[in-house]
């Protein structure tokens, strides 16, 4: 095992930005429970509603903070909405939902979930590179749509969806618009207003803040089924005691990743074009996957045929450098990324792939030590492989 | 990238050393191949293919390559080291569980893997038995 780590898996978690964590640590004595009403309470809550604000702000709606519901994280915030479809389709005659065939997990199953729940659902198709195929879109959408959920930037993938012009279709057409933005959000500019938004998911941990934490973008007016009932918290939308600590975190990395984003962004992606120049230079007959401008950054998906995805993460692991990988074999399951199926590449090209996210702390260095590193293994994994390249 | 069941990496030393270091990766010459098949799907995740060279009765000669996850490489590798030197009735004896064991386990969710090495040889054999019989 080398002794050298390089992380490139930001867009599994972050570590926290070490102001965040000063931030964090440096409140832990506040313990008051922010529904108190005495001094502490009072202190503590303030708090919180600095946080929210400065997490309405990096949405780019800092005017109108009571429109962010903290919650758990993403997979709760996208639960939400899709619990508050359930009641609102029972009830009422809008039931279709339309969502894409790349969604996150937590995003599809809760789809599948309703769809078992006999609500009529349609996964559109996207195109080579994971954009979504616009016209199905404008087919799909109809006076029984309900939800359109489509997320603004895929993980794995990166490719960065025309989400102004794709909420306009759904507000048009009368349906709630929710957007799972979770890897968007301190990656890429992101403005609900601008997107036409109802709901917009977002993840605190996959912007150097702590774990346990997210949110819900909630625009005025728009209907919320609370997932979790109790207390008034949160206007009745999230019951709960208030996680201070994670809260206040999540503020602070909300206000550094508006802060740094340009430059960030900026860093980042010249980091990323040039492991992807390195790797295709180096390496024959690599896939790039996703959108070649439409991508987030910081993320870079390959594939290299004849050798197997796992089998490349643990050659890499074994040298110090952590990815991720949409082989099925990674999975649990038989099947290999749906997100790369959807693009049509082929199981086998799904197998073998790479994910390299590059994140804050990500150096030149880093980036030149995997272009040294992957070649051989590419080419020992080939060799003793039974599949052409 | 979708969540495992359950722990995916979590490999013995002797799976990591196998899949480091597999052993007999390679083809053998045809006029040293006496058995040959070929399993797996690679549109599944993976795919090995097995030649065995047998003399007296015993696998002498053996080489395998594979397109395949680690557990995979790992279990086609061990395979080969168990099934070389061995009386072709022997080895097709050998189980997926001598493998797995011989391995110091593997995760429950790539016992899948170790089947491919297993039914290689057994189709090898096979193949031998009908060359034999020509």
């Amino acid at each position: 095992m080398s002794s050298r780590r390089v992380y490139m898996d930001y867009n599994a978690t972050t570590p926290l930005h070490p102001s965040v964590q000063e931030a964090m640590v440096r409140d832990l004595e506040i313990f008051a429970n922010a529904s108190s009403m005495h001094e502490d309470g009072r202190k503590a809550r303030g708090r919180v509603e600095e946080a929210r604000k400065a997490v309405a702000e990096l949405i780019g709606c800092g005017d109108n903070p009571e429109q962010i519901v903290f919650t758990s994280g993403g997979s709760e915030s996208n639960n939400t909405v899709f619990a508050t479809m359930f009641h609102l389709g029972r009830k009422g005659p809008r039931r279709g939902i339309i969502t894409s065939a790349i969604e996150h997990p937590c995003v599809l199953n809760a789809a599948k979930w309703l769809e078992s729940e006999g609500f009529p659902v349609t996964f559109l198709k996207v195109d080579e590179y994971g954009k979504l195929d616009m016209s199905q879109l404008k087919a799909s959408l109809g006076p029984d749509t309900l939800l359109v959920s489509i997320m603004a930037a895929n993980n794995e993938i990166g490719t960065i969806q025309d989400m102004a012009e794709i909420g306009a279709l759904a507000k048009a057409s009368g349906a709630y618009f929710h957007s799972d933005a979770t890897q968007a959000v301190g990656k890429i500019p992101v403005c609900a207003d601008d997107w036409k938004a109802d709901y917009l998911t977002m993840s605190c941990h996959k912007l150097y803040g702590p774990k346990g934490v997210g949110a819900l973008y909630l625009r005025k007016g728009a209907p919320l089924e609370p997932l979790i009932r109790g207390g008034h918290q949160e206007h009745g939308h999230r019951a709960g005691t208030y996680n201070n600590i994670g809260i206040l975190g999540f503020g602070q990395a909300a206000r550094l990743a508006k802060e740094e984003l340009p430059e960030y962004a900026r860093r980042v992606f010249a980091l990323r074009n040039k492991l992807r120049d390195g790797l295709v230079a180096a390496i024959p007959k690599v896939r790039v996957n996703g959108h070649p401008v439409n991508v987030l950054p910081n993320t870079l998906n390959l594939s290299f045929p004849g050798a197997e995805g796992e089998a490349i993460l643990l050659y890499l692991d074994l040298a110090g450098i952590e990815v991720s990988t949409g082989s099925a074999c990674a999975s649990g399951s038989l099947e290999p990324s749906h997100v790369l199926l959807a693009t049509g590449v082929g199981p086998e090209l799904a197998h073998g792939s790479i994910r390299f996210s590059l994140g804050r702390a990500t150096s030149e260095e880093d980036v030149d030590y995997i272009i040294e590193q992957l070649p051989p293994i590419i080419k020992r994994l080939r060799a003793m492989s039974t599949v052409e390249a | 990238m979708q969540n495992a069941s359950g722990p995916v990496l979590y490999y013995t030393d002797e799976v990591i050393d196998h899949f480091s270091q597999p052993r007999n990766v390679g083809e053998l010459p045809r006029e040293d191949t006496d058995g040959y098949a070929c399993i797996g799907d690679p549109g599944c995740g993976d795919e090995m293919k097995l030649w065995i060279g047998v003399r007296d009765g015993i696998i002498g000669k053996i080489a395998f390559k594979s397109y395949g996850c680690p557990g995979a490489i790992a279990t086609s590798s061990m395979l080969t080291e168990l099934a070389k030197g061995k009386a072709i009735e022997e080895a097709a004896a050998i189980s997926d569980d001598d493998v797995i064991n011989a391995l110091g386990g593997i995760p429950e969710n790539k016992k899948h893997c170790s089947l491919l090495g297993v039914q290689a040889l057994q189709a090898a054999l096979a193949d031998y038995r009908a060359r034999s019989a020509r």
